[in-house]
């Protein structure tokens, strides 16, 4: 034999022998980097997460307290700039807390009472003084707050807005 | 005999010695040979190819496009970093210290106007160099997984864009980012997160704004620079640019070539200087807009987007957001992304509009998408967002269901005829299928742009 086919012999053998271990290596590594690529995008999404006092829903109810029911005469909306809401008062008394954000993507619906509507100025969504969709794109209901009546005082609890389907009739709350 | 070079020859002075250890070859070569080696010798230069092909040269084929829009980026980083010394990025101070940048700082309008104008451009250049690689068939191999890469440049461009739009905190840029984080909450699955990563879910939290700052001024340009190293070396590892040829020309593989300093340099350096020379008039000229600072309990009337969503705006106003948000650009994206993956029966790289049938029939289906959008919309404005039978279907069926079975049974109407009427192949369906979807970008945007008054009416503006 040659020295050349000696050499070539041997290497075969050693490729053959080391393709096992090689296969079992290439795949623990292939498995740590894995590994440590996941434990990477784990940390920078942990760093971006919002923290945790926004959102939750355990967060504790904030009331706010809208003034004396008789302040409201039946079919007109209140804005309530701070607590980011309107109080409606409908035909028949009824309260209702709508949230002036508009359902289709954010931003805040002025009130016409002339036309006693919701007509908002990005995409020409409009609702009712119940809130509900007159003219789409807005896929749903305005979304409200829970109102309570207490001493002839209207609460409102801006902690949570409340979703409602497209459709939804409102819960309203009476005197 | 000991060998003098120039570098430990005593007569020369110390200056001189300094300057040859930085440029070892003389600036202004004169001889081929001394070119070659001032190209190697030099940094920046030398991640050029020696030569090119010479009919690459030629204005009208690349339109000098891809170095107007890299001469832009670096504007932009230039402008963009003086910007940095002087902003500051929260909600309180931002708005005032871009109004200090526009009437106190010395140069600060400039500057300001400058990174403005240059960001509008480049998105215009953008569409333009996109285009164009499309009509010359510079997407088929080798250069496939170039045009990913500039797709993947021509979105970070686009997020470039949209987080530089919120950092003036002004009216307009508070309500189109409220918008677009709202939109981010439509994506199925990760929309509520990502809403929530964004702004406090509702509305744009106190960590919106520093969000947008780190991801404008350091992560968005890392990737842009990243790119397009990465978008220059696939255009050298391809051989240089697709050499244009007539229909019935085969490939030409052997196109004669001529040595990049001083062909392509002098080129090179004229559009950037002439593209500077452009923005820096209409800097001069035309001031950035900044409205009036950003007031979360008053939405301008009408809220408009960025005239490069403005497209997107106009289907917002007309499909379920899930639709125009996810659906369609998704679709658009899938189809963009796989152009260069379809099973061709030729390539067509170098021909423009792939055959003279490919010509007419993507001038046909500009035309046909230039009636049909419009009309779409008049349906919708003035038929299904009023009829009696429409107000009582759910929003579901009646804005995304119906119009997406609409639309696509246009697209597979559109692509039957064309196969079977006119025999297409499918070099020429997909092009007619891409000059239609422009198209009919074209015209929403417009429509977005020129047609909508107060409250987002349809309005006619002559
Ligand atoms: C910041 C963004 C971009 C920069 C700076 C850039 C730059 C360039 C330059 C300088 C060239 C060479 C010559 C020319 O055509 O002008 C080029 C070619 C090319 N670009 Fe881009 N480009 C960008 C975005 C894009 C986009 C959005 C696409 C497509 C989706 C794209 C796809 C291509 C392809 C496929 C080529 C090769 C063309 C050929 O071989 O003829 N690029 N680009
Ligand atoms: C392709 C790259 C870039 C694009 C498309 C872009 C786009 C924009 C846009 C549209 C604005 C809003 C300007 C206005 O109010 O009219 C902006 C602002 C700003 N950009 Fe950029 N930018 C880019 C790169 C950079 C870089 C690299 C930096 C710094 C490292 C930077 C720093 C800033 C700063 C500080 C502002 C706020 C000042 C102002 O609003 O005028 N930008 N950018
Ligand atoms: S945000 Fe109100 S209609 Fe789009």
């Amino acid at each position: 034999m040659t020295r050349q086919k000696i050499q070539q012999a041997s290497q075969t053998t050693r490729t053959v022998e080391n393709k096992a271990r090689r296969s079992l290596l290439n795949g623990l590594w292939l498995t740590l980097s894995g590994l440590a690529l996941a434990e990477i995008a784990w940390l920078v999404g942990s760093f971006l997460k919002p923290l945790k006092s926004n959102g939750s829903p355990d967060r504790p109810a904030k009331r706010i307290d809208a003034g004396p029911t008789d302040r409201f005469a039946p079919n007109t909306v209140t804005a309530f700039p701070q607590g980011r809401f309107y109080l409606a008062c409908l035909k028949d008394g009824g309260f209702l807390a709508l949230s002036r954000r508009c359902t289709h993507l954010g931003c805040t619906v002025p009130w016409d009472p002339e036309k006693e509507q919701f007509a908002c100025p990005c995409h020409a969504s409009v609702f009712d003084i119940r809130g509900n969709v007159i003219q789409s794109p807005a896929p749903r209901a305005l979304d409200r707050f829970a109102v309570s009546i207490e001493n002839n005082r209207v609460k409102v609890d801006i902690s949570r807005p409340i979703r409602r389907s497209a459709l939804g009739k409102a819960e309203v709350t009476y005197k | 005999m000991t060998r003098r070079t120039s570098l430990d020859n005593p007569d020369v002075n110390l200056l001189q010695r300094i300057w040859r250890s930085v440029f070892p070859s003389p600036v202004r070569p004169h001889t081929e040979m001394g070119r070659k080696r001032f190209l190697r010798g030099n940094l920046i230069l030398h991640f050029r190819p020696p030569t090119v092909k010479e009919k690459t040269l030629i204005f009208t084929l690349s339109w000098g496009l891809g170095g107007i829009a890299a001469t832009l980026v670096l504007l932009q980083m230039a402008t963009g970093i003086l910007l940095k010394f002087i902003y500051v990025p929260t909600p309180i101070d931002a708005y005032s210290s871009v109004q200090s940048i526009m009437v106190q700082v010395p140069f600060g309008r400039l500057v300001r106007n400058l990174h403005h104008w240059c960001a509008n451009l480049l998105v215009v250049v953008l569409m333009l160099h996109m285009l164009r690689v499309f009509f010359t068939g510079a997407f088929h191999h080798p250069r496939q997984f170039n045009w990913i890469i500039g797709l993947v440049l021509f979105a970070t461009v686009l997020a470039a864009n949209l987080s530089g739009y919120l950092l003036p905190y002004d009216q307009l840029a508070y309500w189109a980012v409220t918008v677009f984080t709202a939109m981010m909450g439509y994506i199925p699955g990760i929309g509520r997160w990502l809403q929530q990563a964004l702004g406090n879910g509702s509305e744009l939290g106190p960590r919106t704004l520093p969000f947008f700052y780190s991801m404008h001024t350091a992560v968005i340009p890392l990737l842009l620079a990243g790119l397009m190293g990465f978008h220059f070396w696939r255009i050298r590892k391809a051989g240089g640019l697709v050499v244009p040829r007539k229909p019935a020309e085969p490939i030409d593989e052997m196109s004669p070539r001529v040595p990049v300093v001083p062909n392509l340099l002098i080129r090179e350096v004229s559009t950037a200087l002439a593209v500077t020379a452009t923005v820096l008039i209409l800097s001069i000229f035309f001031d950035a807009a900044l409205s009036a600072p950003a007031n979360p309990g008053l939405s301008p009337n009408p809220v408009r987007a960025p005239w490069y969503f403005a497209g997107l705006q106009e289907l917002l106003l007309h499909l379920h957001p899930v639709v125009a948000v996810c659906v369609i650009p998704l679709a658009a994206g899938i189809f963009l992304v796989s152009i260069p993956y379809f099973a061709y029966p030729q390539s067509s790289e170098g021909i423009w509009f792939a055959s003279s049938r490919g010509r007419t029939q993507s001038i046909n289906a500009a035309v046909t998408s230039m009636v049909i959008t419009p009309a779409l919309i008049l349906v919708d404005a003035l038929v299904v967002k009023t009829a009696p039978w429409a107000v009582d279907l759910s929003p579901v069926v009646r804005d995304g269901l119906l119009p997406l079975l609409l639309i696509s049974a246009l697209t597979t109407g559109g692509i039957f005829a064309l196969r079977k009427r006119w025999g297409a192949r499918l070099n020429e369906t997909t092009q007619s299928l891409f000059v239609a979807m422009v198209t009919a970008l074209v015209v929403l945007t417009l429509v977005g742009i020129f047609f909508r008054g107060p409250s987002m009416r349809l309005i006619w503006p002559f």
